[in-house]
């Protein structure tokens, strides 16, 4: 690539990829959710077994991408709203892009024990 | 006298004075529609405006799913226990109130047509030729429309007495 053509968009552009890819991939997961629920209307015992994988180790971990993968893309799905309906919104759009960061960060440190903390018990024994 | 000067190579500029005396019951100004006018000619409408309330749905959509689901996660994978109490015997028990059925219907369309919009941006964004485009798009229709119909028959045929 020549030097000087990559867009620098800095955190306005940087935050709408990671909406994109947040979205795309929350889609995804929601496809094989409701075929998972489905399963509901097989057998109470076809449910039981697919919802047994998702409290293994392995794919805890993955649910506890999925929690960060929504809650970054509705807590930014909030600062797009404000920018798109709040006068000041553009004007303070990096301020609330770090401001969105920072909840983040804490919702996903509560998150750890509780979502978590099932799968830990498993690894590491009770 | 200097403001009645032009430069060379530039004519006289209409309404700049020089020819306004001119004009007359004999000669008058010619009319100039201004643009952009609508007239019997111009057509009612070029468009409709689906992007304008794609963009809107997106919005207000956004704004109902997250309560609606970080409601659901707080349920599912916070409380009492996290993840390790949901089987169909908890389902049974929530889906016996039509309230979670309500929420869960909404959530479920609501999230769907959410993505799939979404979806649908992004392949406007990126599929370049006309023929992707369309297949694209006619498998993320297909794909929504049938998650939706499964899931809502999911929920309203939902039967605890199975077995």
């Amino acid at each position: 690539m020549p030097a000087g053509t990559l867009y620098r968009g800095r955190e306005g552009m940087w935050s709408w990829v990671a909406h994109r890819v947040t979205g795309v991939l929350i889609f995804f997961f929601l496809f094989v959710h409701v075929l998972d629920t489905a399963l509901v209307r097989v057998s109470p015992e076809a449910y039981d077994k697919v919802v047994s994988t998702y409290k293994t180790p392995v794919v805890a971990v993955l649910e506890y991408g999925l929690v960060a993968a929504i809650l970054f893309h509705a807590l930014n799905g909030l600062r797009v709203i404000a920018v798109d309906f709040w006068s000041k919104g553009p004007r303070y759009q990096k301020q609330m892009l770090w401001t969105v960061v920072g909840v983040w960060l804490v919702l996903m440190l509560g998150a750890i024990y509780p979502v978590l903390g099932h799968a830990a018990r498993v690894v590491f024994g009770s | 006298m200097s403001t009645e000067t032009t430069a060379t190579g530039i004519g006289p500029v209409e309404g700049s004075g020089a020819h306004e005396g001119s004009y007359g019951v004999d000669n008058p100004a010619p009319f100039i529609e201004p643009p952009r006018k609508r007239t019997k000619k111009t057509p009612r409408s070029t468009r409709g405006n689906f992007e304008m309330y794609g963009w809107l749905f997106m919005r207000l959509s956004g704004i109902v799913l997250v309560v609606l689901v970080l409601g659901h996660l707080l349920i599912q994978l916070v409380l009492d226990g996290g993840v390790s109490k949901v089987g169909f015997a908890f389902v049974a028990g929530r889906w016996a109130s039509p309230w979670w059925q309500v929420w869960d219907l909404a959530m479920l369309w609501l999230a769907m047509l959410h993505g799939a919009n979404g979806l649908r941006t992004i392949i406007n964004d990126y599929a370049e030729s006309v023929k992707s485009r369309l297949w694209l798009k006619g498998l993320l229709y297909t794909a929504t429309v049938w998650t939706i119909v499964l899931g809502t028959l999911v929920i309203f045929t939902f039967d605890p007495n199975i077995r």
